[in-house]
């Protein structure tokens, strides 16, 4: 399946938007999945599949919106397939998420971090795209493939589950391991993936 | 900000509304933005950039063949 209706120049502009997105797509990825080698797993799969997918990008769009509709199904299928399956591992994150030096930090990155994977995938996926991708409630609906009132309703219950829990300091440990949270989840992965029909497709 | 509790469950309700805008983003919504930034930041390991260039590769082979087939 070669690529045949694009320029060489188009092509060669595909490569470098999707080189440059890379870190987007990590950060992305890891903030879903938690773990950062399972994260850039998804990354790889991603880039394969948008790689193939090419002539379906309409140049000048959002290559990172374009990927970030790819990686957010591959990980959603990854999800059911139980790939993901109460991975996370906090000793990686309090290696990696270290905050700058010499900034007062009243929460710690970890626990942040905690707290947002015990979030169900859909308010955590429009509270990463909105409050850490800087998407607007508008772009993060379109990768979503729902309403702006949807992401906008997300969006306010994730920030409100995450002000209970990092202001009581009460962050469940293991919560994606727990048997009853996570059947609880996958069911809720189906409806996201019901819901991820036609809009999520950016033809 | 004088006393007692930082944030309490009513201001959390606050923004829920329409209007969470950057003026009243909770204290961790800092955190977050942060956690993001430093994976963007992070060296890029060897591997995507290999894995472009494979499939570049490949993708010219493969117009190589078909174009001269």
């Amino acid at each position: 399946m070669s690529v045949e209706t694009r320029s060489p120049s188009e092509k060669a502009d595909f490569k470098r938007e999707l080189t440059e997105v890379v870190p987007h797509l990590r950060a992305f990825a890891r903030g879903l999945c938690g773990r950062p080698d399972m994260a850039d797993d998804l990354v790889q799969e991603t880039l394969l599949k948008a790689w193939a997918a090419q002539e379906r990008f309409e140049p000048g769009t959002s290559m990172r919106a374009w990927t970030f509709v790819i990686l957010r199904n591959a990980y959603l299928t990854d999800m059911r397939r139980n790939r993901f399956r109460g991975d996370y591992d906090e000793t990686v994150a309090e290696r990696i998420l270290t905050a700058p030096a010499g900034q007062e930090e009243p929460i710690h990155l970890s626990d942040m971090h905690r707290a947002l994977l015990t979030l169900p995938p859909e308010r955590r996926e429009a509270l990463l795209l909105v409050g850490a991708g800087g998407f607007s409630y508008e772009e993060a609906a379109q990768i979503c493939g729902c309403a702006v009132g949807t992401i906008k309703s997300r969006v306010g219950r994730a920030r409100s589950t995450l002000n209970d829990m990092l202001a009581e300091g009460n962050i469940p440990q293991r919560s994606i391991e727990d048997e009853t949270a996570h059947r609880a989840i996958l069911e809720e992965l189906d409806d996201v993936a019901a819901g991820n029909g036609e809009t999520a497709k950016i033809d | 900000m004088a006393s007692g509790k930082e944030t309490s469950p009513t201001d959390a309700a606050a923004q829920n509304t329409k209007s969470a805008k950057a003026a009243d983003q909770p204290q961790w919504a800092d955190g977050l933005k942060q956690l993001y930034d430093s994976v963007v930041e992070e060296p890029l390991p060897d591997s995507f950039k290999d894995l472009l260039s494979q499939l570049d590769a490949a993708d010219a082979d493969d117009a190589n063949q078909n174009g001269n087939g």
